[in-house]
């Protein structure tokens, strides 16, 4: 098997006469790659083309060395496919919910069963797997999603936002099972999110998305690495104007949650400038302090060059 | 340590994609409705004139001057009119099973579980399909065929399947139209919505509307030549001439057998257009 689990040659995917995917090239190396994207960028509809769930208008998909276009059963049997939203087949209890979808996948019936209970275990479902599906929590609905997608142990796993809707330590309990399956039990995966901190801390490499189209790819490592110096600036005064001198210098600003803002400085410039700026419009700079670059910043960065 | 760190294992056994996917939709979907006691109740309520037949038979055996008497004789015909009187069972059954077969999936969001796996579109709806189709086919053709074996089994000879050979495939026939027809039709609707009230309402109205239209203008036009227009006669116009009795209405049979052809075609049509992973809000 070649270094990547899945390639898109140029593909376009057309609904009606808006594109949802345009003229998108991309690599997914094996291991922990995230989909990043704001909503409505594209990522669940190049999720369901990996799955041959939607035929390009255009393009060529290869996903685990077959091509969709050939052999999209074979594909999905050896895929394992996490939905965002929720989903499950109605009047069924978690075993026999998860055994159904292992038979489905070609598993017999006695092997599905015995799968359907380690599969229940390992995502934390394992003293509520005889509870009707439609009784459980947001919570327990992600994990018996993940678990219907695991439980034919699957080279390659799709997540559709993994995490929505659940509480802070819920998230982390899936974001740890998500590591865990990338990297203890080895099975590629590539998680669709629009939560940053989820991608950053899963995954490898990233694929950003934005309006249809791939806007960067790569490691997160190499994609981190800095183009100039960021720093956390706060001001004291116009702060309005402070930002839009900076921005005429083509110095990127983004917004944070706090009164303070990160700006990327070019490795041409130093800090010394933004105290010039800041006394060209009459602000005061107070607190001034160099950090690392997070995916957040090669995300904005992305977004701004679109 | 997490508990899941000790219980998942990568699987080595070998799967299976040989076609059988609609076979595991099937059988679980039987299994589901076995264990259902509305179920259980209507199967063993359809079964009751299977009794009753079954009665008729012996008496027309064994009770002399029983087979003289007109309606109770064991003819060809007693095996039509059985399963004509099977069609409000067929009815109820179909409302109860078929209704929620697609549309529960629908409302559950459940049709991107089955197609991301390695189950077709047709696979899925030949699943779907196989269940209602052996519930109907369990108090129809299955206890038809049983009744003309109790013939020989009652009455010491086979003279009568040996004189009524044909009524084998004739039995075999009706009953694989009436099941697929009422498949088809409901399977269809149950894929145009995602609840199996609304479904059950548009199956019976569909039923009952189109055989009110007819009922109009045969009464207008003092003739049964629009008999077409009643979706569920056209059955019946096709089971007569399967047994080879007088058809009952004026239309010529072949336009009966073209209506429910062209229904079970939009109905496929429908299902084909309607079977998706994914739905597209434009």
């Amino acid at each position: 098997m070649s270094d990547s689990v899945a390639i898109l040659d140029r593909v376009g995917v057309r609904y009606g006469t808006q594109w949802a995917l345009s003229d998108v090239s991309a690599v997914f190396p094996a291991g922990a790659v995230g989909l990043l994207g704001p909503n409505g960028a594209g990522k669940s509809t190049m999720l369901k083309a990996l799955l041959g769930l939607i035929k390009p208008d255009s393009g060529r998909i290869g996903v685990l060395d077959l091509d969709v276009a050939v052999a999209p059963l074979d594909i999905r049997a050896r895929v394992g496919y996490m939905p965002e939203s929720d989903a499950q087949i109605p009047g069924m209890t978690a075993v026999s919910f998860v055994a159904y979808c292992a038979e489905l996948s070609g598993l017999p019936a006695a092997d599905a069963m015995q799968r359907a209970h380690e599969v229940l275990y390992y995502v934390g479902l394992g003293e509520a797997r005889y509870r009707n599906v439609e009784t459980y929590s947001t919570g327990m609905k992600q994990r018996i999603k993940l678990a219907q997608a695991l439980v034919h142990d699957p080279d390659l796993l799709l997540l559709d936002e993994p995490t929505n809707g659940m509480d802070p330590k819920g998230r982390e309990e899936m974001l740890a099972l998500v590591r865990d399956i990338a990297y203890s039990r080895h099975i590629s995966l590539i998680l669709s999110s629009h939560v940053m901190p989820d991608v950053e801390s899963v995954c490898d490499a990233v694929v950003v998305m934005n309006r249809g189209k791939v806007v960067m790819q790569g490691p997160i490592a190499s994609l981190k690495k800095p183009t100039g110096h960021i720093f956390e600036v706060r001001v004291k005064g116009n702060r309005a104007a402070f930002v839009e001198r900076l921005r005429m210098q083509a110095f990127e600003c983004r917004e944070t949650d706090a009164d303070e803002f990160r700006v990327l400085v070019p490795a041409t410039a130093g800090p010394e400038q933004l105290f010039a700026s800041a006394a060209q419009v009459g602000a005061q700079v107070r607190h001034l302090k160099q950090s690392v670059p997070t995916l957040e910043d090669v995300f904005a960065e992305a977004m701004g060059e679109q | 340590m997490p508990i899941h760190r000790e219980r998942y294992r990568r699987r080595e056994g070998g799967i299976d994609l040989a076609g059988r996917a609609w076979m595991v939709i099937a059988a679980n979907g039987l299994r589901t409705l076995a264990r259902k006691r509305a179920f259980l109740f209507l199967m063993i309520l359809a079964w009751m004139p299977v009794v009753v037949r079954g009665v008729q038979i012996w008496a027309a055996a064994n009770v002399p001057g029983m087979s003289e008497m007109g309606m109770l004789a064991v003819t060809p015909r007693m095996f039509r009119d059985f399963l004509n009187q099977q069609d409000p069972m067929t009815f109820f059954i179909t409302v109860y099973v078929g209704s929620g077969l697609i549309a529960d999936d629908i409302r559950a969001k459940a049709l991107q579980l089955y197609l991301s796996r390695p189950v077709t579109r047709s696979q899925y709806i030949a699943g779907k399909a196989a269940i209602l189709m052996s519930a109907l086919a369990a108090i129809t053709w299955l206890p038809a065929l049983l009744l003309l074996l109790l013939v020989p089994a009652f009455m010491g000879s086979m003279a009568f399947v040996r004189d009524n050979l044909l009524l084998i495939p004739s039995i075999s026939a009706y009953s694989i139209i009436k099941i697929t027809l009422s498949t088809f039709i409901i399977l269809a609707l149950s894929s145009l919505s995602n609840s199996r009230w609304f479904v059950a309402v548009m199956y019976a109205g569909l039923a009952f509307f189109t055989h009110a239209v007819y009922g109009v203008i045969a009464g207008v036009g003092d003739s049964t030549m629009f008999s077409w227009v009643s979706l569920f006669s056209n059955v019946h116009q096709v089971g007569d001439v399967l047994f080879r009795v007088p058809p009952r209405y004026d239309t010529p049979p072949i336009v009966s057998a073209l209506v429910i052809a062209i229904a079970i075609a939009i109905s496929a049509f429908v299902l084909s257009r309607r079977i998706r992973a994914i739905e597209v809000v434009t």
